[in-house]
């Protein structure tokens, strides 16, 4: 009876086969539901606010009409600098890490470290910065908020850095050492271009990440309801005018918090499509 | 001794080493990975213009001696060389050796294609580059030598641009074969070139090795006694990281000194 044996077996293994799949389904499915209903909450209520004076306009005092237009510049800034800042860093960590210090203790340790930086809470990387630029220079400044967006870009970058290098075959490295390259060389021309695709990914992800943070921000650049170049100065930005805004009691306030939220989850949303479809490129060119 | 090897034989002549000259030299070579000794005083030479195979069953040190001539073991901590590697009488296991100079030399073909992710064209150009200032024009010349000598020219002489790693397994390893060609090494290391393709790529590239012997000495690497019969003048055999027996590829495979080495070739173990 070997062969009803099996097909008992073979009965269970297809039952327990569903049960799994079917959990996995719907575990998908309810995170997806989330998701869909913020979306469809977020589109509702933040296109009936979305007009040109949103992009032209400065924020409103109470009861006036306005727009967003010193926020979204304001981000741009901030988000600039903060990469501008932390993607080089970042980077040349990453780069020591997988190729010069692959096995040196140094690299054990900064990766625990790094791992550490990437969780840490970012209102404590808002209250760091505080305490070393805004309380020394006694006032806030987009100096300071940029630097508390460019420690939390780094630890994404120096991780997808490293992760990406060290994906790249070791076959490859040897093969251009064999050809007569420097260390340096091979890095440049043959380990960067073979990960390019995902450390543009990482950088990406890492612009999505501090598109959104308003922690570190409040600590640092605060706001500003005026237009400014100034970077010495305080500096608006999107997340933090959709937090003063939709915390206050004011309909029209409310609104722009609505539009500014659509904003900023429209430009995730379109960052993340393209760092999914850069990184799923194979072969870089 | 299996029909197939006795015909590669039957067409070779005797090559004596008398009066040859060594391009390399190994002397009292052993290696470490780590504690572990993988080679033991290692005795062994390469002669100009002639292409030397080694074989042995797995794991006997084949594919690290030849790691050691152009030292690219040094890429990786714990592995250690000691001993003597002479390359025209220089010894290149020196400290102060220039190791890039050294591998511009000593060029190297590695058991997996490995082409760079780039164009074809570029994947022979990089690396010319580096050692030479060369017009457009020139540049233009040397890739499609260097693709001609690979046997690859004819097949991608229309998509020079396109990437190198849209070829065929067999066309990547005639790409990677071209490129260490192009930057005009005196040596060329061959690790079981031939290993991941199929009979027809396997043939161009032997057919390759005849003529590229013409300029270079060479060393291959292969678990396939076939075609170590058939590309090489001399054999090494290399059993548990010792050189059991070094002769002319002839005499090493009708007539060896060795009973392991007449045991190995002719399949009783391996």
């Amino acid at each position: 009876m070997v062969v009803a044996k099996a097909d008992g077996r073979y009965a269970g293994r297809q039952r327990r086969n569903f049960i799994a799949t079917a959990l996995s389904i719907g575990a998908a499915g309810f995170g997806l539901a989330w998701l869909f209903l913020i979306l469809t909450v977020l589109v509702i209520k933040g296109v009936g606010g979305l007009n040109l004076a949103v992009f032209t306009e400065m924020t409103p005092p109470p009861g006036g009409t306005g727009g967003l237009l010193n926020a979204i510049v304001g981000s741009l800034i901030l988000t600039i600098l903060a990469v501008l800042f932390g993607t080089p860093l970042g980077i040349l960590a990453g780069t020591y890490m997988a190729e010069y210090g692959r096995y040196s203790k140094l690299t054990t340790l900064v990766r625990f470290i790094n791992d550490i930086l990437l969780s840490a809470p970012s209102i404590v990387v808002g209250l760091f910065v505080y305490e070393i630029m805004v309380a020394q220079m006694g006032h806030f400044s987009a100096w300071a908020g940029a630097v508390a967006l460019a420690m939390i870009v780094i630890p994404v970058v120096v991780r997808t850095t490293e992760d990406m290098l060290l994906l790249v075959p070791n076959t490859l490295r040897e093969a251009s050492t064999a050809l007569g390259l420097p260390r340096s060389l091979v890095i440049r021309h043959v380990a960067y271009r073979a990960a390019r695709a995902g450390m543009i990914t990482g950088v990406l992800l890492a612009v999505a990440r501090i598109t959104g943070e308003t922690a570190p921000l409040l600590f640092t650049a605060l706001n500003n309801q005026f237009f400014s170049w100034n970077l010495n100065a305080p500096m608006s930005s999107l997340p933090v005018v959709i937090f003063q805004f939709a915390l206050s009691p004011y309909e029209d306030w409310q609104q722009l918090a609505w539009t500014g939220a659509l904003l900023i989850t429209v430009t995730v949303l379109g960052l993340s499509i393209l760092a999914r479809s850069l990184a799923s490129k194979k072969v870089p060119l | 001794m299996s029909l197939a090897i006795q015909t590669e034989i039957k067409e070779k002549a005797e090559t004596p080493t008398e009066g040859l000259e060594e391009k390399v030299s190994v002397r009292h070579l052993n290696f470490y990975y780590g504690e572990y000794r993988a080679l033991a005083d290692i005795n062994v030479n390469l002669y100009q213009n002639k292409v030397t195979a080694f074989i042995g069953p797995s794991g006997c040190g084949k594919s690290t001696l030849l790691r050691i001539l152009n030292r690219i073991y040094d890429l990786y901590p714990n592995q250690r060389a000691d001993g003597e590697v002479l390359l025209d009488g220089e010894n290149v296991l020196r400290p102060k050796q220039d190791l890039n100079l050294l591998r511009a030399k000593v060029g190297m073909v590695f058991q997996k294609p490995t082409p760079f992710p780039m164009t074809i064209y570029e994947n022979i150009a990089f690396g010319v580059r580096l050692y030479e200032q060369l017009s457009k024009a020139d540049l233009d010349v040397r890739v499609e030598e260097s693709l001609r000598r690979g046997a690859l020219w004819d097949e991608v002489k229309d998509k020079l641009l396109a990437s190198g790693l849209s070829l065929s397994g067999g066309q990547q390893q005639r790409l990677c074969i071209a490129r260490t060609v192009a930057i005009r090494p005196e040596v060329i290391l061959l690790d079981e070139p031939c290993s991941a393709l199929d009979p027809i790529s396997t043939a161009k590239i032997e057919e390759l090795i005849d003529v590229l012997k013409r300029d270079y000495t060479i060393a291959i690497v292969t678990h396939n006694m076939q075609q170590a019969a058939r590309t090489s003048d001399y054999t090494a055999f290399m059993y548990l990281g010792e050189l059991v027996e070094f002769d002319n590829t002839t005499q090493i495979f009708t007539n060896p000194r060795m009973e392991r080495t007449q045991d190995y070739i002719t399949g009783r173990f391996g």
